[in-house]
């Protein structure tokens, strides 16, 4: 019970410490490494809610098949989880390479520098 | 029970921790390197949750891979940076 | 000034609320619901996976992986897309990295064969044990990043990259609609005999189609880490 509502908790903070690290920094960079954490606290939430207490992996090697629905925790969270790490990669990959050419076509990653959407 | 609820409060103190470094310290590199951490830590409480796969997937990819993903990106933007053309260098000061 | 510090402050705490109602009205399950139950009594007798997680991935929600791969290849791509035009400038090739000591050369060469096979374990026994294509993927793609790191310099040849790639997506797709001619439906694992539960040559395709995926998902990760690296010399 208490262990769920930890690692909510924790998920919760590291979704609003990302957020705001994205919107209070100048450097691109920095923005791209906060965003990183606010996908980390999105983890942590989604499998926090598919735990259930004093429950074991979905893993079928030692627990007998017939009381496995008694026995392990939800396994459709964590299958989602892992799908969403793998393409939090992917995104932050696409992020650096579009910073990088930023760089490249301004010499500056000060988010200050880019007005052509300021109004 | 009480002992991995003990530990995963220590280790959420510890990714908090890790967190607020990545986003007050003054030195991108540092920064990078806390967040590795976040989810390294991350991982460990995901291994509590009883959720293995994830926590293998953390710890390759999450802390493994982009870590190394930005140093490669900030030593470009170093090179970049150190050309004679007069551009000012945020990436990595 | 002030402005510009409060509107995200106000921004957070408005997210914070809402957070905050969902956690305090949260209660968690007790049981498992109809969804997880279900896969969790029909896993064993349908697939003969040992690893529900894996079952879920490869099987039941075989599609979803099929397109995850190809947003990870399309990622791949539009990275190297958009990095292909940047070249870095003459006379300065390789990564910022300096180059690397005796140490880490003889290293690698030692470890890269076992982190190699360290990958084809872990996505081999996906089935079995906590792990599987994804996993495995990217411990492949860490030794590759370990070559990478001993010797800057070194050029890994995109053809072998993109054809492993594309073959193991091709054999992929085919699978999937043999499950549909042989068995139930696309990405049926039953086109194989399930074999004794627990052993390596069970659970149907699953073994096979993970370990196209794991070829796939570090060919593509070893294709971004590259192309994020290399500053091929101009022309």
């Amino acid at each position: 019970m208490i262990l769920i509502q930890i690692a909510m908790l924790l998920g919760f903070a590291l979704i609003l410490l990302g957020l705001y690290g994205a919107l209070t920094n100048r450097d691109i960079i920095r923005m791209i490494v906060s965003f990183t954490i606010a996908d980390t606290g999105v983890n942590v939430v989604l499998v926090s809610v598919g735990y259930l207490t004093g429950r074991e992996a979905p893993i079928l090697d030692t627990i007998p098949v017939a009381d496995a629905a008694a026995r392990i925790t939800d396994p459709v969270p964590q299958a989602l989880v892992l799908t969403a790490i793998v393409i939090g990669l992917g995104v932050t990959a696409l992020m650096l390479a579009y910073a990088y050419r930023l760089f490249r076509a301004r010499g500056s990653l000060d988010i200050s520098d880019y007005t052509e959407l300021k109004w | 029970m009480t002992f991995l609820t003990l530990m995963a409060a220590v280790l959420a103190l510890a990714t908090l921790g890790a967190a607020l470094i990545a986003l007050l310290t003054r030195s991108t590199v540092v920064a990078v390197l806390a967040a590795g951490l976040v989810s390294l830590f991350a991982s460990v409480l995901f291994l509590i949750l009883a959720a293995p796969d994830v926590a293998m997937t953390e710890a390759a990819i999450g802390s493994g891979l982009t870590t190394f993903l930005f140093f490669f990106v900030l030593g470009r933007l170093r090179r970049e940076g150190a050309k004679p053309q007069g551009t000012k260098m945020e990436g990595s000061k | 000034m002030t402005t510009r510090t409060a509107i995200p402050l106000v921004l957070l705490a408005l997210l914070g609320t809402a957070f905050f109602t969902l956690f305090a009205g949260y209660v968690p399950d007790a049981e498992l619901n109809r969804t997880a139950a279900y896969y969790a009594n029909q896993t064993v007798a349908e697939t003969g996976a040992q690893n529900v997680v894996t079952a879920i991935i490869v099987t039941y929600r075989g599609l979803d992986t099929l397109g995850e791969v190809t947003v990870l290849f399309l990622t791949a791509a539009i990275v190297g897309l958009v990095l292909a035009h940047s070249k870095a400038p003459k006379g300065r090739s390789g990564s910022g990295f300096l180059p690397s000591g005796e140490l880490l050369t003889t290293g690698t060469r030692m470890l890269v064969p076992v982190i190699l096979l360290f990958g084809a374990y872990v996505f081999v026994n996906g089935h079995l044990t906590p792990g599987g294509g994804f996993q495995g993927g990217a411990i492949v793609a860490s030794g590759l990043l370990l070559m990478l790191l001993a010797d800057p310099a070194e050029r890994f040849s995109h053809g072998l990259i993109s054809r492993i790639e594309s073959s193991a997506g091709l054999t992929y797709v085919i699978l999937g609609l043999l499950g549909m001619i042989l068995a139930g439906g696309f990405l049926d694992n039953r086109i194989l005999p399930l074999g004794t539960f627990g052993s390596i040559l069970s659970a149907g395709a699953i073994p096979l189609i993970y370990i196209l995926i794991g070829l796939k998902v570090g060919a593509e990760f070893s294709s971004i880490l590259t192309s994020l690296e290399e500053t091929e010399d101009a022309e």
